[in-house]
């Protein structure tokens, strides 16, 4: 029903704002789908979703530079992440880590990500053609074209399109995923892991392959993202990009699809206002918000929205949840 | 001979610097189990009320070791007031929030200072030993974290409010049955935090320039220092410095600082699956049972 | 004895100086039904815990129908088979309870329909009906229990393990829970930790006392309750 609603708005949507800041918001929203899965269907409590969108990104530059096309690249971009975040995550999840140390580890993946990458500039740290080129990062890659066909570039209102249906698609695989076995028993985990594994699931596995899945949705955002800005720098794996991500998911409210979506793009183009003037500061502007929503507002908009379309409809409340209290346990 | 006194003061000045970044944060997490995201932030407004202070004509070490603190403690207090008291036990709540805090004191400082490097010299030269020169402030890190160490010790092992830190820090539940007392506690924990805070931060700004977001570079050092030092606080802070300044030091002088950094989180993120206690015992319950 | 399904020798676990559990050889034949008891801190649930894989014993060997699983995680313990409930009632509370029962169906019902009416099945057989779709969180702490149970026989168990089931029951609800472990025993081997002397003469079996982590006594209901050692060991911690 999302999908289906998500169409028109995504065509109409156009004659409202201009579709180079659409774009991006299409891309920050599946950004965002990407850490509202791991997180609010998951509870798994990552800090650090930039370090995948930030390696999607990369990864698409180098693979492009590399590669001379697009196709490949994308592909290259979400595999290479997706294998970063397996082996992160098999690490984290078969080390029985409690979930603080998660956060944290992840945290301090995406720093070092960050530290590295703005050391490599100079001529040692290249991969195959692609220079790193440290903190001014890697410009003048090859961008997105229609596959078979690298003079044909997609670009402009053809990208938005493209991201918009690439976001869309992506909305209808997350439900689909979500109602599968897979996506309820990954439910299951985040109520109440250990139980989980005394009925026998391996919960290690489930949830280092859903931070996979939730990884390589980033990354395709990732690599969305060095098309849109054309080209891709350090700042990806930034603490300030890390805590957006999770903003946005806090406003629109974890534990639902909409609320990330939404959040992100209310979110981004709160930001996109913020940056055309000066008075007021975008930064701090993002971190009051983040403090009023935990004090006020814990469960999100969308839920609170829905509690409240429920008490006016007297039906049942909608279901309860979806950030996890239960802290180090 | 004169490369080893040199390395040595190095690799001393690097624990040193370590116990100091990481001291408040200790405090505040050791007692309240409050992670607090924006304690990087705390530090570099320690620095930026030094700065400020210097410019108006104040002696730079009173800047540093004393109106620093204070300034920062104050702070401290009202984002306590204001936010942390709400979210007690809801830890995750309170990284989140305090992530919120670090973004705005972020934002804060660029509207007052601007997004340029703000700076002071250092109070105390250089000089050589041998063909090495050495940076004299060094020396002063060193001694002043030595100083906090002593000061911590006797607070812990002779005060009241030591004698609380040290019931609180062995067996959390202790907290609950402080009663009425636990709000004041809490409160005061959290100022004595963010003066220690301020104190790194204000002592640390001559050897670093200021910028906005500087913070950052401290708050991931200080995290897995304090988490990898496990629950004794004093024991923890020195041998986790001690561990992960060694890691630092060796990767800085033999490939370079950047990848010396990168060597303390990689350090810090195998430590961390080896040890998910810390080095001097649990923090946090194990996962199961 | 071909018909032993699970066995244990030398088993032992240490918690820093302090021996939780020390070297206990303990066996256990298809379709019995054994109690454990002790004082508190005996080490009941330190050998439950070691069974089910969430505590990893220091020492000894574990081995279920022949296998050994010593130092197996959860996971595969409970697909060989085996139901667990642990001490502390451990369900999914921000789900439903037909959610509840459908992730325990699911697991041994790769198919959904099979999981669906798998559900059903044991949904009507326990009669919660009418509060299948309420939220595990909103319910009493018996019917909580009792979902706990459901989850335990959906995977249609040859060994069961609980821990204090009848901690914190009323008593219509204890009659209940006995009715439901006489039917899960007809086919499941079971252990129960319990304190309730009362619901232990109700189920009568045969009954393990442990005691400071050892076995002290392994004896039918009746001359446990007679022995002059136990009453010893349960008088000094009621002293
Ligand atoms: N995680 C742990 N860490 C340290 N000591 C433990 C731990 N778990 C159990 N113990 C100790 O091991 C001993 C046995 O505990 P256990 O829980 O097995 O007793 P029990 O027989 O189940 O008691 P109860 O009847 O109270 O449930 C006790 O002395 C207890 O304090
Ligand atoms: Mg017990």
């Amino acid at each position: 029903m999302m999908a289906a609603a998500a169409v028109p708005i995504a065509l109409l949507l156009p004659y409202v704002i201009d579709t180079y800041t659409l774009t991006v918001l299409a891309i920050y929203a599946m950004l965002a789908l990407s850490l509202g899965l791991v997180w609010g269907y998951g509870g798994i409590l990552c800090f650090g979703q930039a370090a995948f969108f930030g390696l999607g990104a990369y990864g698409y530059a180098v693979g492009a530079i590399n590669i001379g096309e697009s196709t490949i690249a994308m592909v290259v971009a979400v595999a290479a992440s997706a294998a970063f975040a397996a082996i992160l995550g098999a690490m984290m999840f078969y080390g029985r880590l409690g979930d603080v140390y998660l956060a944290i580890i992840t945290l301090v993946v995406t720093l070092i990500l960050y530290r590295f990458m703005s050391s490599t500039a100079g001529d040692a740290y290249v991969i195959g053609k692609a220079r790193l080129g440290g903190f001014n990062g890697i410009p003048g890659f090859p961008t997105l074209h229609v596959p078979g066909d690298p003079s044909a570039y997609i670009w402009g209102d053809a990208l938005y399109y493209l991201c918009a249906a690439i976001l869309v698609l992506v909305l209808i695989l997350v439900k689909l995923l979500l109602s599968s076995g897979f996506g309820r028993i990954a439910v299951g985990i985040r109520e109440n892991e250990t139980r989980m594994s005394l009925l026998g699931y391996d919960v290690r596995a489930r949830k280092t392959l859903l931070f996979t899945i939730g990884a390589a949705v980033a990354a395709l955002a990732g690599a969305l993202f060095a098309n849109w800005g054309e080209i891709v720098t350090p700042r990806l794996f930034g603490l300030t990009q890390s805590a957006e991500i999770i903003i946005w998911c806090i406003v629109g409210g974890f534990g639902t699809r909409l609320g990330p979506v939404l959040g992100a793009a209310s979110m981004g183009y709160l930001k996109f206002l913020l940056g055309q003037q000066s008075l007021i500061d975008n930064t701090l502007v993002m971190g009051l918000i983040l403090i009023l929503v935990v004090l006020f507002l814990p469960r999100g908009l969308v839920p609170a929205l829905a509690g409240l379309w429920d008490a006016a409809w007297q039906r049942v409340p909608a279901r309860r949840v979806q950030r996890r209290r239960r802290d180090l346990v | 001979m004169d490369l080893i006194a040199v390395m040595a003061v190095e690799f001393l000045y690097a624990v040193a610097s370590l116990v100091l970044i990481s001291a408040g944060l200790a405090v505040v997490f050791g007692m309240m189990r409050v992670i607090n995201l924006a304690h990087g932030e705390f530090m570099i407004l320690g620095g930026y009320v030094t700065i400020t202070a210097v410019n108006l004509g104040v002696n730079v070490f009173i800047a540093m070791v004393i109106i620093a603190p204070l300034a920062v403690a104050l702070i401290g207090v009202v984002v306590e007031r204001l936010v942390i008291r709400h979210l007690y036990g809801r830890l995750v709540d309170t990284m989140l929030a305090t992530w919120g805090l670090s973004l705005f004191f972020i934002g804060l400082v660029t509207v007052i200072f601007g997004n340029t490097t703000t700076g002071i010299s250092t109070p105390i030269p250089g000089f050589a030993i041998g063909d090495y020169r050495i940076n004299g402030y060094s020396f002063f890190i060193i001694l002043v974290a030595v100083l906090l160490l002593a000061a911590m010790a006797v607070i812990l092992r002779t005060t009241r409010f030591g004698l609380i830190a040290r019931g609180t820090m062995a067996r959390p539940d202790i907290a609950a049955a402080l009663g009425h007392e636990t709000e004041r506690i809490y409160m005061a924990t959290f100022a004595v935090g963010s003066a220690l805070s301020g104190l790194a931060g204000a002592v640390l700004a001559p050897l670093v320039g200021l910028v906005p977001g500087s913070g950052a570079a401290y708050i991931a050092k200080a995290f897995i220092t304090v988490i990898a030092g496990g629950p004794q606080l004093l024991a923890g802070l020195m041998s986790s410095a001690t561990f992960f300044g060694v890691v630092n030091q060796l990767f800085t002088f033999t490939i370079s600082p950047v990848i010396g950094e990168v060597a303390l989180l990689v350090a810090a993120v195998i430590l961390l699956r080896m040890l998910p206690r810390g080095i001097t015992g649990r923090f946090f319950r194990e996962r199961s049972s | 004895m071909s018909d032993i399904v699970l066995e244990t020798s030398g088993l032992s676990r240490h918690f820093g100086g302090v021996a939780a559990l020390d070297n206990v050889d303990f066996s256990l034949r298809a379709r019995e039904l054994r109690c454990l008891i002790g004082p508190n801190g005996a080490g009941k649930s330190t050998f439950f815990n070691c069974l089910t894989g969430l505590l990893r014993p220091s020492d000894g060997h574990i081995f279920m129908r022949g296998e050994e699983t010593t130092g197996w995680p959860v996971h595969r313990i409970a697909s060989l088979g085996v139901g667990i409930k642990t001490q502390v009632p451990s369900v999914m509370d921000g789900l439903t309870v037909r959610e509840n029962i459908w992730l325990s169906a699911s697991r041994h019902h790769r198919q959904t329909d099979h999981a669906e009416r798998r559900t059903d099945e044991i949904i009507a057989r326990l009669s919660l009906g009418p509060i299948s779709h309420n939220l595990l969180g909103r319910l009493a702490h018996g019917e909580r229990q009792q979902v706990e149970f459901g989850l335990v026989m959906t995977g249609d168990p040859w060994l069961v393990l609980l821990d204090e089931p009848a901690a914190g029951m009323s008593p219509e609800d204890m009659v209940r829970i006995s009715e439901i472990l006489r039917e899960l025993n007809d086919t499941a081997a079971m252990i129960i930790v319990e304190h309730d002397m009362q619901f232990i003469r109700s189920i009568a079996s045969r009954i393990t006392v442990f005691h400071q982590g050892r076995v002290l006594v392994e004896d039918d209901v009746e001359r446990v309750m007679s022995n002059p050692t136990v009453r010893d060991v349960y008088l000094g911690r009621t002293a």
